[in-house]
């Protein structure tokens, strides 16, 4: 038993990580964010030759040849760089639907919840969008439809690669609490040395932790259960956290200008849109 | 991220299983929790038959893996844990083994190992809890010997134990860090008075240490004068590393017999309850993996377990209390009747989130040592 990364693992998620902050940084992000939230095909392009969505397909087919312990890491990456677009979809769609594995097809679905993302933007929409109603979407990079009459039980694979990008934000959101927390001053020194302060953050890396162990153990298992036990405990994560990250900004996080609120608002769509906490808990609950 | 095992460790628990299948029908009753004596026979017969069996040394010498499967193991069959033999086998023992001198070595850890001598615990104070450096026990050199009066408190298993781990202070000048020593007290030596505790839960778990003028020698210092501080993180960071295996796994099991009773009782119908009860069997799973993420770290790292434990600690300890609350859920209006099962567990659940480092303290360590916070109040 080594429940550590491997070498190659360490360096799939530094790449990765490096990638996705040259391609999709700070101002990028912002600057789809003020764009209006549209899908930029040049990124997912990319996206698709860096082998984000053939990760898992065998490589005499096309694909990387990696499994789900290596897909959660990178969705991790994913999550944490706030990348916009039916990441999870099309990657589960990779092989199956013609395109995908190359980013030269955008997919998306029908989640059983009654949401559907990046429906405009998508080339294949997979499940029965129907009667589909746009809303005005929370996340200012999800847009979203409504469909009626949706149901049925989210692919084990579609909840775990969520809950890693749920994880991502927990991380991040960690991050940036602690960074803030050590440069802003008041009271005559940086807050981070109060402990009313270094308490949030101390149990935004607790929660962060739990996570991303129940993410990592339910991808070498596959194990259904221990998937949506890991979903609960992601989104509980992502959602506390990004909550906690803004409180520590103070009166800048609930600031437009600051990045915590689209980690929240995203954070919020995850959660929705595949097995959420209470049918997450049911599930775990029923195999007791 | 690997979670199987290798043949050597499953060779190790397939032969532990055989064995404590055969040992366990052969072990006495257990003994009243309030009669003390017997409690220490038991748990001292325990721990001779895995020292004759070979698993004595397992807390110690065993692989970190090892450890866990050790642990694993024994509680899913229902072994008694370390018990009297808590402080010997996890805080002196390590101790000595880690700094001790080849004599010391010699004197004090096979007696532990064959579970013929108990130890307790003197760090605590009625005015050093939390703030362990703020210790004012005092050490005098007189000669060969120390000369030691103070007060020492929430010393589990006093009344049964041959010697006691003491923090005392060896020097009143100076960084307070620096003027602490660890010393070996042996419990009959003449000024040493021991007055039980009652906890909530109706039991004496602990007792008050009173030392006047007792005079022990300076061989059974550990570790050079006033280096007792270093000295006894060396033996903090081993409690806070996988001595709760055991208890994840038994608060698997219990989830599972909260559901089976919640099924028959009716209560199962209540969704709000079905689903706090899958979140925490979710939160102890997870906790299960932290575990096991946290034993291959120590197995890499050379074994002792880091700031790691504080994050495991954090969350188990408060699990922990909501899994007895979630269980007086279950049982209604039982859950006021002390000789129904689980209610004296939520009594002593009530000191998880205060022993062995408060929460409060486990966070500083988490903000300070892990996410480089600077140290502040």
């Amino acid at each position: 038993m080594d429940f550590r990364l491997s070498r190659d693992q360490t360096d799939l998620r530094r790449g990765v990580r490096e990638l996705l902050a040259g391609r999709f940084g700070r101002e990028a992000l912002r600057a789809a964010v003020d764009g209006g939230g549209g899908l930029d095909r040049g990124l997912w392009k990319e996206l698709g030759e860096a082998g984000f969505f053939a990760l898992r397909l065998p490589e005499d087919e096309g694909g990387v040849g990696l499994g789900l312990p290596e897909a959660v890491l990178v969705f991790e990456e994913a999550g944490r760089a706030l990348l916009p677009g039916p990441l999870v979809a099309t990657h589960v769609a990779a092989g199956a639907v013609p395109g995908a594995a190359e980013g030269t097809a955008v997919v998306t679905e029908v989640s059983p919840e009654g949401l559907l993302p990046w429906r405009d933007a998508a080339d294949v929409v997979r499940g029965d969008a129907a009667g589909a109603v746009p809303v005005r979407s929370v996340d200012p990079l999800t847009p979203l439809h409504r469909v009626p009459g949706a149901g049925g039980a989210a692919e084990s694979v579609t909840v775990l690669l969520t809950a890693a990008e749920q994880v991502g934000t927990a991380a991040w959101c960690t991050d940036a609490a602690v960074a803030y927390a050590r440069q802003r001053e008041q009271f005559g020194q940086v807050i981070g040395g109060f402990q009313a302060v270094k308490h949030l953050c101390a149990g935004m890396l607790v929660r962060t932790e739990l996570a991303r162990a129940a993410v990592w153990a339910a991808a070498v298992t596959g194990d259904a259960v221990e998937t949506a036990g890991a979903k609960l405990l992601a989104d509980e994560a992502a959602v506390a956290n990004a909550r906690d990250c803004l409180q520590v900004h103070g009166g800048m996080g609930f600031t437009w200008e600051a990045d915590v609120h689209l980690h929240l608002k995203r954070a919020w769509v995850r959660a929705a849109l595949v097995l959420p906490a209470g049918r997450a808990a049911e599930e775990v609950a029923a195999a007791l | 991220m690997d979670l199987s095992y290798t043949d050597e460790e499953e060779e190790f628990r397939a032969g532990l299983r055989d064995w404590l299948a055969a040992e366990l029908p052969r072990l006495p009753d257990r003994p009243d929790p309030l009669d003390w004596p017997g409690r220490r026979a038991y748990d001292c017969g325990w721990q001779r038959r895995l020292y004759d069996a070979g698993y004595g040394h397992v807390h110690w010498d065993a692989s970190p893996t090892q450890r866990l499967i050790f642990l694993e193991e024994t509680e899913r069959a229902g072994a008694p844990y370390v018990g009297a033999n808590f402080v010997g086998l996890l805080h002196a023992g390590p101790t000595i083994a880690a700094e001790g001198t080849p004599a010391q070595r010699a004197r004090w850890l096979e007696p532990v190992l064959r579970g013929d001598e108990v130890w307790c615990q003197g760090f605590s104070e009625p005015d050093a809890g939390s703030d362990l450096a703020s210790l004012r026990t005092r050490a005098v050199r007189d000669g060969d010997a120390y000369v030691v009066t103070g007060q020492k408190i929430w010393t589990s298993h006093a009344e049964v134990a041959d010697w006691c781990e003491l923090l005392v202070r060896t020097d009143t000048e100076g960084p307070r860090h620096r003027g602490i020593s660890w010393l070996a007290l042996p419990m009959d030596a003449p000024g040493v008075s021991v007055r039980p505790l009652r906890t909530l839960a109706g039991s004496t778990e602990f007792a008050e240490l009173f030392l006047d003028e007792v005079r022990v020698p300076v061989d059974n210092r550990v570790g050079d004068e006033n280096d007792g501080w270093r000295v006894t993180m060396v033996t903090l960071s081993f409690e806070r590393g996988t001595a709760f295996v055991g208890e994840v796994v038994a608060c698997r099991r219990l989830l599972g017999e909260l559901a089976r009773a919640a099924r028959e009782n009716g209560r199962w119908d209540d969704p709000a309850l079905r689903r706090r009860l899958g979140g925490l069997a979710a939160a102890f799973q997870a906790l299960w993996r932290l575990t096991q993420r946290n034993v291959s770290e120590a197995q890499a790292t050379g074994g002792v377990p880091g700031a790691g434990g504080s994050v495991f600690k954090l969350h188990y300890s408060h699990a922990r209390q909501e899994l007895y609350d979630t269980a007086a859920e279950v049982l209604g209006p039982d859950a006021l009747d002390l000789g129904r099962e689980w209610n004296l567990d939520r009594l002593s659940s009530l000191s998880y989130t205060i022993a062995a480092g408060t929460s409060q303290i486990q966070r500083n360590i988490v903000a300070e040592r892990i996410l480089g916070l600077p140290k502040g109040r």
